[in-house]
C-alpha cells in the first residue's frame, strides 16, 4: 500500500501530473483570494427548477464544449500529428445546418430535435472527411489540409441560413443548453460525461486506441502490421466531426439562436492548448484523453478566475499567455532533465554527508 | 567512384518547382483577368495597389516562410504586427521621436523574436503552444495599451519629400535637413510617383504611378532574405534543419542556434511589418491585422513553402501574395458582391494549390523511386 502511494507520487500520474498540478494552484490561488470562491448554492432559476448555482459550476458548465472538443482533437492530433484548426468554423456550419433543420418543420417537437442533432453530425461528419481525406490520403499537413475550412468555414455557415442569424425558441432547445426540468445539474455538463463514457466504452472494447497510437508513433510501422493507417487517420477526423457536431449544438442551444460570426470563436487555439496541457505530444502518438478533458477544465478555471479579479474580457488573453508559458516552461524536456539531475545531486549529497560526519 | 557515375542532379529542385508553378499560375490568373475584367486589371497602379496595401503582409510572410523551411511555425505574427502598431501609434502620439519609434518597433519584435526563439530551440516547448501564447499575449497587450483606435497626429506639418525633390532651388532642402525634420506625415504621405508606369486620364490630365514608402521596405526585405537563403550559410542551413534534423546535426550544423535565429529574423519582420502598417494606415487600432497569420500561411503555402520544412523560397512567397489578393480583386471586380464569396474562393483556390502540391510531389517521389531502381 505505502509503496503504491509512493509510485503514485514519484510520476505515477505521468503526463497528468502539469493539469492537475495547474488545476489545484488555481483552486488554492482562488481559495486564498476568495474563501467563498467555490461555494454551491441550489437556487430556483427563472422557470421554477431547483438548480445548482456557483462559480465551480458556471466553470464546469461553460468548459463542456471545449472538453468535447478536447477529446476529438485528441485522437486527431495522435493519429495525424498535427491539428485541426478549422473546428469553430466546423461548430459554427453544424449549428447552422441544426437551425436549418429546426426551422424548416412548423413546431418543434422532440422527434425533430433529433432529426436536426443527426444531419448536424453528418454535415460535420462529412467536413471532417473532407478534412481527414486531404491528410490520409494526400499526405497534406493537417494545420494547412484544415486551413481551407478555417478560411471559408464560416462563410459556408453564412450561405445556409442565407445571412440571417434566425432564433429558436423552443423548451426542448433550452433543455440542451440549460437544464432539463427537475433536473439540477446543467445539461452541458451530462453530455460531457456521456461522451466521457462513450469514449471509455470504445477505448475498452476496440482496439482503436492502441491502434491510433501505433499510428501515430510510426505510420509506415504500423502498416506493416497490417493497420490500415490511411483508415485511421481519416476515421479520427471523422470523430472530430462528431465531437465538433455536438459542442456546435450545445452552443447554439445555450443561446437559442445561430450566430455564424460568433459562435466558438476561436475555440481552435483553446482547444489544441487543451491537448497541449493535458500533457499530449503535439507530435502525435501516446495520448491519454483524461488530459485533454483536465487541460479544458484548467483554461475554464484560468479564464473565471482573471473575470472574478475584474480583468476587463478583453486583457485576458495576456494574462492567460503568461501562465500558459509558466505551464509549459515547467513540462518542458529540458527543465523536467534539469530538475531530475538536480534532485539526484541534492540525494547524493545527502548520502555523502553523515559517512563524512562518521569520519 | 561508381556513386559519382550513378548520381545524377535533378534540373529543378522541388523548390524551384514549386515556385514556378505558383509563378505560372499567377501570371495566367492575371492575364485572365485582364483579357476577361479589363477595367482597372489594364493599368499599372493596380499591381501598385495591391502591393501598397500588402506590404506589411509581405514583410510578416517572408519571415514565417523563413520558419517554415527551418520546420517551425510561428501564429504570433499577426498580433505582434498589431502590438507594434499600437505601441508605435501611442509612442508618437504622446511626442515620441520618429526615430526612436522605429527603433521601439524593432525591439518589440526583437524581443518576441529572442523569448520564442529561446522556448522553442532551448527549451523545446512545441512551437506551435509557444508562438500561440505569443500571440495571445500581444493582442492582450494590444487591448491594454488601448482599447481605442488611436489617429497619429501629423497636423502642421509638411511633406518634405516634395522638398527634397522639388527642382526649385529655393525650396529644395538637404538630405541632412531632410532628415533632422522628418516627421510621421512624411512616411505616411510620402509617396514615390512613376511617370512612364501612368496612364493620361479622359480629362487630359497625367496620372503617375503612386507607390508607398512601405513597398520598396517590403521589396528590399523580399531581395535581403531571398539572397540570404540563396547564398548565405546560415540561409542554407534554415534548409538543412528543415529538411532533415538529424542530417543537419551530423554535418556540423548548430540546429539549435539555427532554429533560435530563425524565430528571430521572424520576430524582427514582424516588428518591421508593424512599422510599415502604421505608415499605410496612419492609426493603431486593437483589430488591426486580424487573421495576417493565416493569411500569411496561406501565402507562403501558394508560394511553395512546405509545413513540413526544407522546401520553399521567398520570391514564391511574394507571389503566394499578390495572387491571394488578386482572387479577392477578381471576385470584387467581377460583381460577386456578397461577403461570402471572398472568403469561399479563397478558400478553394487553397485547396486547388495544396491538392496540386501535394499531387506533384507525390509524382516526383515516384519518379525517383523508379530512376534508383532503373
Amino acid at each position: 500500500m505505502k509503496d503504491k502511494l509512493k509510485n503514485i507520487f514519484k510520476g505515477g500520474l505521468g503526463q497528468l501530473t502539469i493539469p492537475i498540478i495547474a488545476i489545484l494552484l488555481l483552486i488554492i490561488f482562488n481559495l486564498i483570494r476568495d474563501p467563498s470562491f467555490f461555494r454551491i448554492t441550489v437556487e430556483l432559476n427563472n422557470d421554477g427548477n431547483k438548480v445548482l448555482a456557483g462559480n465551480l459550476i458556471s466553470i464546469i458548465n461553460a468548459a463542456s464544449e471545449l472538453a468535447i472538443l478536447a477529446m476529438g482533437m485528441t485522437l486527431v492530433t495522435a493519429a495525424s500529428g498535427g491539428q485541426d484548426i478549422s473546428v469553430g468554423a466546423m461548430a459554427a456550419i453544424a449549428g447552422s445546418a441544426f437551425v436549418k433543420v429546426l426551422k424548416s418543420g412548423g413546431s418543434i417537437n422532440g422527434l425533430l430535435v433529433i432529426v436536426a442533432f443527426l444531419v448536424a453530425v453528418l454535415v460535420a461528419m462529412l467536413f471532417g472527411a473532407f478534412n481527414g481525406t486531404l491528410v490520409s490520403v494526400f499526405k497534406i499537413q493537417p494545420m494547412i489540409a484544415t486551413l481551407i475550412l478555417f478560411t471559408c468555414g464560416r462563410s459556408i455557415a453564412y450561405w445556409i441560413n442565407g445571412g440571417a442569424t434566425p432564433t429558436v425558441d423552443s423548451g426542448i432547445v433550452k433543455a440542451i443548453g440549460g437544464f432539463i426540468p427537475g433536473c439540477p445539474i446543467p445539461t452541458p455538463v451530462i453530455i460531457v460525461i456521456a461522451m466521457a463514457v462513450i469514449f471509455t466504452l470504445v477505448f475498452h472494447f476496440t482496439s482503436l486506441e492502441l491502434f491510433t497510437q501505433s499510428v501515430g508513433i510510426n505510420g509506415s510501422a504500423a502498416r506493416l502490421n497490417g493497420i490500415n493507417a490511411t483508415w485511421i487517420k481519416l476515421l479520427s477526423f471523422i470523430i472530430l466531426g462528431a465531437c465538433v457536431a455536438v459542442a456546435g449544438t450545445i452552443g447554439v442551444s445555450r443561446l437559442g439562436l445561430i450566430n455564424h460570426e460568433t459562435l466558438l470563436l476561436d475555440v481552435e487555439m483553446d482547444t489544441i492548448l487543451a491537448v497541449a496541457i493535458g500533457g499530449n505530444s503535439l507530435g502525435g502518438g501516446k495520448f491519454k484523453m483524461a488530459g485533454s478533458i483536465l487541460g479544458a477544465y484548467v483554461i475554464h478555471i484560468l479564464t473565471v478566475t482573471l473575470y472574478a479579479m475584474k480583468v476587463p474580457s478583453t486583457d485576458v488573453k495576456a494574462y492567460k499567455a503568461i501562465v500558459i508559458i509558466i505551464l509549459v516552461v515547467i513540462g518542458s524536456p529540458v527543465i523536467k532533465k534539469w530538475f531530475a539531475k538536480t534532485v539526484a545531486r541534492i540525494k547524493n549529497n545527502k548520502s555523502k554527508v553523515p559517512v563524512k560526519g562518521a569520519q | 567512384m561508381e556513386n559519382k557515375k550513378t548520381f545524377r542532379r535533378e534540373p529543378l529542385t522541388d523548390t524551384q518547382l514549386l515556385m514556378i508553378i505558383a509563378i505560372c499560375i499567377f501570371v495566367a490568373m492575371y492575364l485572365g483577368a485582364m483579357l476577361f475584367l479589363g477595367g482597372g486589371f489594364l493599368r499599372a497602379q493596380q499591381v501598385f495597389d495591391m502591393l501598397n496595401d500588402n506590404a506589411p503582409l509581405i514583410i510578416v510572410s517572408c519571415g514565417l516562410t523563413i520558419v517554415m523551411i527551418g520546420g517551425g511555425i510561428d501564429i504570433s505574427v499577426g498580433a505582434v504586427t498589431s502590438l507594434v502598431v499600437m505601441s508605435c501609434a501611442l509612442f508618437l502620439n504622446n511626442g515620441g521621436n520618429i526615430y526612436l519609434s522605429m527603433l521601439l518597433a524593432l525591439g518589440i519584435g526583437l524581443a518576441f523574436g529572442l523569448v520564442q526563439g529561446y522556448l522553442i530551440s532551448y527549451l523545446e516547448i512545441q512551437p506551435f503552444i509557444v508562438t500561440l501564447a505569443g500571440m495571445f499575449f500581444a493582442r492582450g497587450m494590444t487591448t491594454i495599451l488601448s482599447v481605442n483606435p488611436q489617429k497619429v497626429n501629423t497636423e502642421g506639418t509638411e511633406n518634405l519629400v516634395e522638398l527634397l525633390t522639388s527642382k526649385d532651388p529655393a525650396q529644395k532642402i538637404s538630405f541632412i535637413q531632410f532628415l533632422r525634420d522628418m516627421n510621421f506625415k512624411t512616411l505616411l504621405e510620402g509617396k514615390i510617383k512613376i511617370d512612364w508606369l501612368g496612364y493620361t486620364a479622359p480629362n487630359g490630365n497625367r496620372i503617375p504611378v503612386r507607390m508607398e514608402w512601405g513597398v520598396v521596405i517590403a521589396l528590399l526585405c523580399v531581395i535581403v532574405i531571398f539572397l540570404l537563403l540563396q547564398y548565405h550559410k546560415l540561409g542554407r542551413g534554415f534548409y538543412a534543419i528543415g529538411g532533415n534534423q538529424t542530417s543537419a546535426l551530423m554535418l556540423g550544423i548548430n540546429v539549435k542556434r539555427t532554429r533560435f535565429l530563425s524565430y528571430v529574423i521572424c520576430g524582427l519582420l514582424s516588428g518591421i511589418a508593424g512599422y510599415v502598417f502604421l505608415m499605410h494606415t496612419g492609426a493603431g487600432n486593437a483589430t488591426n491585422a486580424a487573421g495576417m497569420e493565416m493569411n500569411a500561411i496561406a501565402a507562403s503555402i501558394i508560394g511553395g513553402t512546405l509545413l513540413s520544412g526544407g522546401v520553399g523560397n521567398v520570391a514564391g512567397t511574394l507571389v503566394g501574395v499578390l495572387t491571394l489578393t488578386t482572387i479577392k480583386k477578381i471576385v470584387v471586380t467581377s460583381g460577386l458582391k456578397d461577403p461570402w464569396w471572398q472568403s469561399i474562393t479563397t478558400g478553394g483556390m487553397l485547396c486547388f494549390f495544396i491538392i496540386l502540391q501535394s499531387i506533384v510531389l507525390s509524382v516526383r517521389a515516384k519518379l525517383r523511386a523508379k530512376q534508383k531502381k532503373g
